[in-house]
């Protein structure tokens, strides 16, 4: 029992990062029908940012603070100076301009930190709280307990706000919403802007428990993606619960069957769910219009 | 003469005289690499450009013929011929099992599933470490048949460049036969192919086994030409570096690929001088190649001239 606590909670902790990556992948494709590979690098940045701006003699809540503005800035940058200018271009270009991003943050990030690994010091120490016979690290609160606030804000913002609503008038039909007054352009600015924050959130959450460094975000994006897909591309709830069943999945297999092969968990269940569900779990039935 | 054979010949002059005008052996080494990547990438392009299916994980692929190559003729001692022939049929049956439940997927599903496939099989390599050598790879053998292998940069060119004609030669086959036909059809729109009778899962899993096998092919000439390989050979990026070689290049472009293949194998070895920026540089021109030209370079410049 002990045992399957630990994984469990493990899993939780993990489940947590994918479901914020994840979100990030949504609210992108939601708004624009991206799909923004450089999502991975937002949690990098997070990561990496907070972890300098720390060294440097920064409070912590500073840091983060300074990191999730960086991001938020590289999201605005790559939707004003690189998607925006190809709108209407195939899914491959955009793939490919998205992935380009990527390796232009990654160049920057190891050209101004180095190729190093770094770890954020945990928020609030690393004495394990034991529950149940296993351990918890009160950094794994703060990851969970974070989520569910950010998870929070933004069923709030996306239910209860004018601008929350626009955007999600604008996933629903993009044309639709411009005839009724909504800048799908300002929509997109707020999703890239968003997820660069959720991003940042989730890598600085992440950094004292998984190392960082200037390539971490690769594993990390590709996950979030394998998270969001899950779910059901679009969905805010699938986006979550596939992070987490993601996250359980991954620790589940690490300590019961094999840690070497925890990597593909997702991979060989995303393939198998969508032979199975060509959608995801929670997408939308859709059929072709000709 | 028509279009195409004036291509492949213009390709032949080009293969032959080229080696004549490089300066030295490092140039005629890049020269190889380019051309090996080429082939895979020629592959790739027929599903992507001509049956409109991206797939993320071709590298996959080529991991699984370099890893053929290297494991059956080390290990077990077979021709490595054979051990060719095997990695394509394994690979091929491979792409045949997998294509129809992978294929009827669209968007951005197709792509997340072929990226999974493509980790799982760079995954599988680098934890087999028994097999493989895991993460820090194994040597391979020469390319020998009946006792004589080519050594050296030249001799390899030429093996090189005729398996390179031969490729393009298969694609623009493939391209003209009433397949090909078939596949742009779907291309153009899935329904109306459909409906006038096209068997779409057929032609996409048939594509997509023959471009698996180009792409396997091109793995074991570059295991043996290189004569060391590590996962490397099957990673994401490595399958980005395909597609990334279709798309500049230009998408359902036999030369095109040649030319995506030219220009993104020689780029890092031009960029290698900025010392640490290279990916800030090799990042940006991707985007700027994309945002500018998001045709590709070859069927852009080809629209220009013709004045159309």
């Amino acid at each position: 029992m002990a045992e399957f606590l630990q994984f469990l909670f493990s899993g939780l902790t993990s489940g947590s990062i994918y479901a914020l990556a994840a979100l990030g992948f949504a609210i992108i494709y939601n708004a624009s029908g991206v799909i923004n590979f450089a999502q991975g690098e937002f949690i990098m940045l997070g990561g990496m940012v907070s972890v300098f701006l720390t060294a440097s003699g920064f409070p912590l809540p500073l840091a983060v603070l300074g990191a999730v503005l960086v991001a938020v800035v590289a999201g605005v940058l790559i939707d004003k100076a690189a998607i925006e200018p190809a709108r209407d271009a195939e899914v491959v270009t955009l793939i490919i301009i998205t992935i380009g991003a990527s390796i232009l943050i990654q160049g920057l990030v190891q050209v101004i930190f180095g190729k190093g690994q770094h770890a954020l010091k945990p928020f609030s120490g690393d004495t394990p709280l034991v529950i149940g016979g296993a351990s918890l690290l009160p950094q794994s609160l703060w990851v969970m307990a974070v989520s569910v606030l950010v998870v929070a804000g933004l069923w709030g913002f996306f239910n209860r706000t004018r601008f929350g609503k626009a955007m999600l008038a604008a996933s629903y039909n993009r044309l639709g919403a411009q005839l009724v007054g909504i800048d799908t352009r300002r929509v997109w600015l707020v999703a890239f802007a968003l997820s660069g924050a959720l991003g940042a959130i989730a890598g600085a959450l992440a950094a004292p428990i998984t190392m960082t460094s200037y390539d971490a975000g690769l594993m990390l994006g590709l996950k979030g993606f394998v998270a969001a897909t899950l779910g059901g591309l679009g969905s805010g709830v699938g986006a979550v619960a596939g992070g987490l069943v993601l996250g359980l999945a991954e620790a589940m297999t690490a300590g019961y069957v094999s840690s070497a092969y925890k990597d593909a968990v997702p991979f060989v269940l995303i393939l198998l769910v969508l032979f199975f569900l060509p959608r995801g779990l929670f997408g939308s039935r859709a059929v072709d219009r000709v | 003469m028509s279009v195409r054979w004036k291509g492949l010949l213009g390709l032949a002059v080009l293969l032959a005289v080229l080696p004549w005008l490089l300066p030295n052996t490092y140039v005629l080494d890049v020269v190889n690499r380019i051309g090996i990547n080429a082939i895979a990438v020629i592959g790739l392009n027929l599903v992507m450009g001509y049956a409109g299916q991206v797939s993320l994980g071709h590298a996959g692929f080529f991991g699984l013929g370099a890893y053929a190559s290297a494991i059956l003729t080390s290990r077990y001692g077979w021709p490595p011929l054979v051990a060719m022939g095997a990695g394509m049929a394994g690979t091929g049956l491979l792409a045949f099992a997998v294509a129809r439940p992978i294929l009827r997927l669209k968007g951005h599903y197709l792509a997340m599933a072929t990226l999974g496939l493509g980790i799982i099989v760079s995954i599988v390599i680098t934890n087999e470490s028994a097999w493989t050598g895991g993460p820090d790879g194994m040597p391979v053998d020469a390319l020998a048949v009946a006792g004589v292998a080519p050594s050296g940069e030249f001799q390899w060119y030429w093996l090189i460049a005729t398996c390179l004609w031969v490729a393009a030669w298969l694609a623009g086959n493939l391209v003209d036969s009433p397949v090909g036909r078939a596949l742009r059809a779907l291309h153009g729109s899935e329904a109306a192919a459909q409906s006038v009778g096209v068997d779409i899962a057929r032609y996409k899993a048939r594509v997509f086994t023959i471009s698996a096998v180009f792409a396997s092919f091109a793995g074991s000439l570059f295991a043996h030409y290189v004569g060391f390989i590590t996962p490397q050979v099957a990673s994401f990026l490595h399958s980005i570096e395909l597609v990334t070689m279709v798309v500049v290049g230009g998408m359902a472009s036999v030369y095109g690929s040649v030319f995506g293949a030219a220009l993104l194998t020689t780029l890092p070895q031009l960029l290698a001088e900025f010392e640490g920026w290279e990916m800030v540089v090799f990042g940006a021109l991707l985007i700027l190649v994309m945002v500018l030209l998001p045709r590709g370079l070859v069927p852009t410049v080809l629209r220009r001239w013709r004045g159309a």
